[in-house]
């Protein structure tokens, strides 16, 4: 994405038509496009969800293990988020490891997640500074036409929301694993809302041509009760006081939107 | 058909999509057998872009090397263009290229020779040829493109007399949009989007002459 | 998560999925699945989940690694870290590299890669969920995408792999087969060639034993081709009945050239 030779071109048509209040596909400047979101298809997945925004493309895949836990918590279970930028999803896009913003996007969905303190880490401990439960969320990109952020914090959320992990007991230091599944205690529902920025206008749901030309971005996570979860400014430009309380004020709106969405498929 | 069908027996002249094994033609592509004359071919409904001498292409500048641009044309190379294949003045190593074509920008060019590598030569010295200004992309199918032109140049003249956008086709399945409104450029847009997905159906003038209709009065 | 089964104690031995041994897993196919590459497709083979995509011909970078004469095929298998149970890390394993490397070795002999030279065409397969057999299945969404992508070949490729289990040779093994089984032994094949291009085998058979799973591995992958030609055909309705239309549409094609395209000099010369 940062190698992508920018197009003047591109930059000018964009820009022209988003000053006429519409985008270059005819959606409004603060609409999404189409959410297309599927749970529990996977079989080796404990938890799992497919998304599709527009012709963005993700697979979300949860699974639990065990390991050790940190030093600083040694009774708490350790989430781990990663995200797969997969050569299938966009010619520049090269087999090998994850390039930063793949590490950033895993990162932004993490620290939503975590700030909104989701998963309750104590119900994950078992041997106390040597073993517990580990909850792994994979990222994984099939096509890319941009605001992965958002599609891929939806779909962590509805993967989450319907994972069934394996029930441990404890006894004499031993883990054994009962017959029984148990599903994931979920203490709130982060979503991820990113508004662009492209000249004076602000945009959301950008597609990849978008995000190719755009100035700037300010991704917030929000839970259901309107906190503040995580921000992330993106983009070498600056936003003025005024502009960062407009983003977050769109972001607040499209988070409930989106989460509304998520909840009707994992609720069903 | 698909790639290893069986389309002839025995000899016959070949056309486009075909391969000779043996005593027989077979497929080398998805696509629609087509008898004609004393050849058979397969058009196919896929396929990349290969370029030929005598095709205009819409390219993006990719880099910049000493006396010469590279292009992307959506080719198995990179295209390249020459200075002296972009102004009529001799190239000089003080010249600074990037005030006549930068890395990004974007080319009307025709192919004027593959070099012995098969890679393409262009040239933007000509009418209508050079520096893209105003306008945007989309891109379509490369095996569409005849079907967008139609007969000598019957569908495509068509949709600019009902839109008055003026529209540059690359042979290479770039496309060239720019229109005095915006609505007018969405027609052509959703036009040519659906004549891609129809391409291989018969009847499609026709339809296609109802659709433009049809849009027409959706946007009064 | 396998599930285990309590052997039949009657007389007739069977699978511990019920098929007979030379069943295949229910397979469905899907092409142009991926808008941003240039051909894809989707396989589902028994429980296995696995989308191929490709891109290509298109400029070979590092340009040190592209050749003079002819195109490169560069293969790349990988899988996600929640197909598997229990998570693999993201990061591609040797096995992952070998069977990246017999892929191409499988899909080579159907291109005409000497029209390329200094292309590559890419092949990228992901395992989205693994279930035994994933280089065979992989194999067949890759020949599909290929075609999807408009690059020409000699033939599709089909694979499936046979092998032996509690004494009783078998084709198109499950993961739970693969993993307690005798022998397991992908193989691929171009049918109109009559032409392996995949062949490995692990464990302990009879060079008669051999043989005979050969050919019914072969036999396995000449239904598979048949799945391949309909998933392509399919996006088009090409069936019986629309053979009318394509008597009709060759009027309104503009005038192609008389002269034979650059394409096909090369396969003129080499006619075998």
């Amino acid at each position: 994405m940062s190698n992508n030779i920018v197009s003047k071109l591109k930059r000018k048509k964009i820009e022209e038509v988003i000053k006429t209040g519409k985008r270059m596909d005819g959606r409004e400047l603060l609409q999404y496009r189409d959410w297309q979101i599927k749970t529990g298809f996977l079989e080796k997945s404990e938890g799992s969800a497919e998304v599709r925004l527009g012709k963005t493309h993700v697979v979300v895949g949860v699974k639990a293990g065990i390991g050790t836990p940190f030093e600083d918590s040694p009774d708490e279970g350790v989430m781990m988020v990663n995200a797969e930028f997969t050569p299938i999803a966009h010619p520049t896009w090269e087999p090998g490891p994850p390039p930063d913003e793949a590490i950033e996007l895993a990162r932004v969905v993490d620290r939503g997640l975590r700030a909104a303190e989701v998963l309750s880490m104590e119900e994950l401990g078992l041997v106390s500074g040597e073993k517990v439960q580990m909850v792994f969320v994979d990222l994984y990109i099939l096509n890319y036409d941009g605001n992965l952020i958002d599609a891929c914090s939806a779909g962590a959320l509805a993967a989450l929301n319907t994972a069934e992990i394996p029930d441990l007991k404890v006894s004499k230091g031993e883990i054994t694993q009962t017959d029984k599944k148990k599903k994931l205690k979920l203490r709130a529902h982060p979503i991820a809302a990113t508004v662009v920025k492209i000249g004076d206008e602000f945009i959301v749901d950008a597609t990849v041509d978008e995000e190719e030309i755009m100035d700037g971005r300010i991704t917030v996570t929000l839970d259901e009760n309107g906190n503040v979860n995580a921000m992330q400014k993106m983009g070498a430009i600056g936003f003025s006081v005024d502009e960062i309380k407009k983003c977050i004020n769109i972001a607040s709106e499209k988070a409930a939107e989106i989460r509304a969405k998520v909840m009707a498929v994992t609720n069903g | 058909m698909v790639p290893g069908d069986l389309i002839y027996e025995g000899r016959i002249r070949t056309g486009d999509n075909t391969y000779r094994d043996g005593g027989n033609v077979y497929a080398t592509k998805v696509g629609l057998v087509n008898y004609s004359k004393d050849r058979v071919s397969v058009i196919a409904l896929e396929g990349g872009y290969t370029p030929l001498v005598g095709d205009l292409v819409v390219g993006t500048v990719t880099d910049i090397e000493l006396g010469q641009w590279l292009v992307n044309i959506d080719g198995p190379t990179d295209a390249i263009l020459t200075v002296n294949e972009a102004i009529d003045k001799p190239f000089r190593t003080s010249l600074d290229m990037t005030r006549i074509l930068d890395v990004g920008d974007l080319v009307v060019a025709k192919i004027v020779d593959l070099d012995r590598n098969r890679t393409p030569i262009l040239s933007i010295l000509g009418r209508d040829l050079g520096r893209v200004h105003e306008g945007f992309v989309i891109r379509i199918t490369p095996s569409k493109i005849p079907r967008l032109i139609g007969k000598k140049g019957s569908m495509i003249n068509m949709i600019l007399r009902e839109t008055r956008c003026n529209v540059s086709i690359g042979q290479n399945g770039r496309i060239l949009i720019n229109g005095r409104s915006r609505a007018d450029e969405e027609i052509v847009e959703r036009v040519i989007h659906k004549i891609e997905a129809e391409a291989h159906t018969s009847g499609l003038t026709n339809r296609i002459q109802e659709y433009l209709k049809t849009i027409k009065e959706e946007k009064k | 998560m396998s599930k285990t089964r309590k052997r039949k104690t009657s007389k007739k031995w069977e699978r511990v999925d019920g098929r007979k041994p030379d069943e295949l897993r229910p397979i469905h196919i899907e092409s142009g699945v991926l808008p941003n590459a240039d051909g894809s497709a989707y396989i589902e083979m028994g429980r296995n989940k696995i989308m191929a995509g490709v891109y290509g011909p298109r400029e070979m970078h590092p340009k040190r690694l592209s050749k003079p004469n002819q195109g490169v095929l560069r293969c790349r298998y990988h899988m996600a870290p929640f197909s598997v149970d229990p998570r693999r890390s993201p990061a591609p394993s040797r096995r992952d590299m070998e069977i990246s490397m017999v892929m191409r070795d499988a899909l080579e002999p159907a291109l005409f890669l000497e029209r390329y030279p200094r292309s590559v065409i890419d092949v990228f397969v992901e395992i989205i969920q693994a279930d035994g057999g994933t280089r065979c299945a992989s194999i067949n969404a890759a020949a599909v995408a290929l075609a999807d992508a408009g690059i020409p070949m000699k033939d599709l490729v089909a694979a499936c792999a046979a092998g032996k289990y509690e004494n009783n040779l078998i084709l198109d093994l499950g993961d739970y087969e693969d993993k307690k089984g005798q022998s397991d032994m992908p193989l691929a094949y171009m049918p109109k060639f009559d032409k392996v291009t995949l062949l490995q085998m692990e464990g302990i058979m009879t060079q008669a034993e051999t043989d005979e799973a050969i050919k019914m591995a072969v036999e396995g992958c000449k239904k598979i081709y048949e799945i391949q030609k309909e998933t392509l055909k399919k996006k088009y309705g090409m069936v019986q009945g629309e053979a009318a239309a394509a008597e009709e549409t060759p009027e309104e094609e503009p005038e192609s050239p008389e002269e034979p395209t650059e394409e096909d000099k090369p396969a003129e010369e080499e006619e075998q």
